[in-house]
């Protein structure tokens, strides 16, 4: 067995060193991603990785970027922090990629941060909360709309239909939970007084006891849910068989199918702010994301059979971000391709025009939110 | 008073839930000494089979039947092929083997179906009764009434039939059961069929109001078992009291203490019951023969 070995070595050594010599000449631009793919935020993951898969295809069927294949190499983090900080300590030391596509929840996004702060790897994630981009820190970015955004972008709409005076049931988990946090920090400077907080843990199956506890609350004018994933389905049914009549708020969490599908008729009458990808058949024509939306709808509905929604377009942008910037950059250098990054301008996405700079690696303003209604099992521009 | 009516109907709709998942912790218990922590996963297939097959064309009731018929078979195969090959190992092998189990199943469902929240059209249709001032669901008295139903089946079955009287004999004492001429090997497969019928119908009943989706079971199994252990594991009525029980705690503590802490309050109510009495509310003292 060991003389056996001892023969053959050479032979290995020589295969191995054609192996290195062979992907040293390709060189493929390496992007890893670790993603929710399964777990409780699979319906963030799922159609991130579809997204991610789809494109980097698309981009290298067109010959790739300045030359060079993109090699995506996908993790599956299951919604675990544990799990995302070991798949991002893997892809930095051992797979050596170029750029991170990875974090489909606030919490995944944050076990990653400091392993790509620390190595210096040009990293764009797809958690909510703004904690994820604020204050920038030099290698990180974000696609998706901050819950701070989205807290001012419901309160700008309250305060429009006279409604100064709310209770929040927010969920437990770090994006509800940040969200809430949020909203507190700006609820003064639009007038809104919160008169009643509850919350519910992740995998609750039923918030009547909570909300029974706003319904009793004299004064209440509006109700505002931060969360994602079938915890406001739940609320927003419980709500409706309570017969609460003020109106209820849902957050750019629920902006999936899924949601209103689960709801049902409580839905109907609900408010959300969320991209402008939603109602992409309903905006007007000379809407300067109408094309960007469209085309992203048509593809992703076209290859997957599935509906499209808002989580999928943030792994869209970044991907389209960061090819862009190494573009720009010339080059897939992870230095280079930061600065790139950090100087994207009208970039055009589909989650709004996103401008970054040294102070905002988010890009966006609340112009990229659009104010929805559910309607008769659908989503449609209020106002 | 009406906020008490609405957490009270809140609670002992979640805790029929817990309570139908202890019940199954319990028979499997009973009739084998094993922990069953796949027993979420029979709710999950209930619900998810159910879903599935009404969705491809089948009348609700026969796709009920079918989630039922899916769950009492893959409740044998577990015991078939995974259960009874290790019979001789340790019951903490034998736990072991069912969270694996219990992984596969997960696994499998969002592989053959897939890995969203799914939801059922209520069976009696979704407009609230006002009960003293609080919102009663149609579908909240069915799952009541159905867990109600299943108890009382159990019970007549467990008591009343030569097989059940069988599986209690096994649950007593196995090898005097064997001396008297009881299949053991029969009995203890025929408790996991059973197990797995009620997780099911658990599931077929809760879908409507809780949604499924192929991991809703590991939670369920969580509280199930902390259900189990209040009342006394081994012990049917202390499964059913201990569920009611932990649906209760929750629902009162979210609305009267906190909703921030009310699993932290329901666990410590739990653990302070099983600190002064370690048998949990109904069970047996454990005798060790020297």
């Amino acid at each position: 067995m060991t003389t056996h070995l001892r023969n053959s070595l050479p032979k290995l050594l020589a295969a191995a060193a054609f192996i290195v010599a062979a992907s040293a000449a390709h060189a493929d631009i390496k992007i890893g991603a670790v993603l929710s793919v399964t777990g409780p935020a699979s319906f963030l993951g799922d159609p991130e990785k579809k997204t991610l898969e789809m494109y980097v295809a698309d981009i290298n069927a067109k010959g790739g970027v300045n030359g060079q294949k993109i090699n995506l190499i996908i993790y599956d983090d299951a919604g675990n922090p544990n799990q995302a900080r070991t798949f991002g300590t893997r892809l930095i030391e051992q797979d050596g990629v170029d750029a991170l596509l990875a974090g489909s929840t606030t919490a995944t996004s944050m076990a990653i941060i400091p392993l790509a702060e620390e190595a210096k790897v040009p990293f764009i994630n797809f958690a909510g909360a703004v904690q994820a981009v604020f204050p920038a820190k030099p290698y990180i970015f974000k696609t998706p709309h901050t819950d701070l955004m989205a807290c001012e972008k419901i309160f700008e709409d309250l305060k429009k239909r006279g409604l100064t005076k709310i209770a929040m049931i927010s969920g437990k988990d770090a994006f509800g939970a940040s969200m809430q946090q949020q909203c507190m920090t700006v609820n003064a400077k639009y007038g809104i007084d919160v008169l009643h907080q509850e919350t519910y843990g992740p995998g609750d199956t039923d918030m009547t006891p909570q909300l029974t506890n706003i319904k009793g609350t004299a004064g209440i004018q509006a109700v505002v849910n931060p969360g994602f994933g079938q915890g406001p389905a739940i609320v927003t049914r419980n709500y409706k068989q309570l017969d609460i009549k003020v109106p209820l708020y849902e957050s750019h969490g629920v902006g999936s199918k899924q949601y209103i599908d689960l709801a049902g008729a409580a839905a109907d009458g609900v408010r959300l702010p969320a991209a402008a990808l939603l109602v992409a058949d309903k905006l007007p024509a000379n809407d300067p994301q109408k094309k960007v939306v469209v085309d992203y709808k048509t593809t992703y509905e076209k290859n997957t059979g599935q509906p499209v929604s808002t989580f999928g377009g943030h792994a869209y942008d970044g991907l389209m971000i960061l090819v862009d910037a190494m573009k720009r950059a010339k080059s897939a250098d992870k230095a280079k391709v930061r600065d790139a990054i950090e100087a994207t301008k009208n970039f055009m996405g589909t989650g709004g025009v996103v401008n970054m700079s040294a102070t905002d690696h988010l890009g966006l303003d609340l112009s990229a939110f659009r104010m929805l209604e559910i309607k008769n099992g659908d989503w449609t521009l209020a106002n | 008073m009406p906020e008490f009516l609405q957490f009270a109907f809140s609670g002992l709709t979640v805790g029929a839930i817990y309570a139908l998942v202890a019940l199954g912790f319990t028979l499997i218990y009973n009739a084998s000494g094993v922990i069953n922590f796949a027993q979420g996963e029979f709710v999950m297939l209930g619900g998810m089979v159910t879903v599935f097959a009404h969705a491809a064309g089948l009348p609700l009731p026969l796709a009920a039947l079918t989630a039922l018929v899916t769950a009492v078979v893959i409740g044998l195969a577990l015991y078939r092929f995974a259960i009874e090959p290790a019979r001789g190992a340790s019951a903490v092998s034998l736990i072991i083997i069912t969270i694996g189990a219990s992984i596969l199943l997960r696994g499998a469902t969002s592989i053959v179906f897939d890995k969203n929240f799914h939801s059922l059209p209520p069976y009696a249709g979704s407009a609230p009764w006002i009960v003293g001032g609080a919102a009663l669901l149609p579908q909240s008295l069915i799952v009541l009434g159905g867990a109600a139903a299943i108890v009382v089946a159990l019970w007549y079955f467990l008591t009343r039939t030569l097989t059940g009287k069988a599986l209690l004999a096994t649950a007593a004492n196995r090898l005097a059961a064997r001396l008297v001429g009881i299949n053991t090997n029969a009995v203890v497969g025929l408790s996991f069929a059973v197990s797995a019928a009620i997780g099911a119908l658990g599931g077929i009943l809760m879908t409507p109001i809780t949604f499924t989706s192929y991991d809703s079971g590991t939670l369920l199994a969580l509280k199930g078992f902390a259900a189990a252990m209040l009342g006394g594991m081994g012990n049917p009525l202390g499964a059913v009291v201990g569920g009611l029980v932990v649906g209760l705690l929750e629902a009162f503590s979210a609305g009267y203490i906190s909703s921030s802490y009310k699993d932290a309050v329901a666990f410590l109510v739990i653990l302070g019951v099983l600190f002064l009495m370690p048998q949990g509310l109904f069970g047996r003292g454990g005798v060790e023969r020297v």
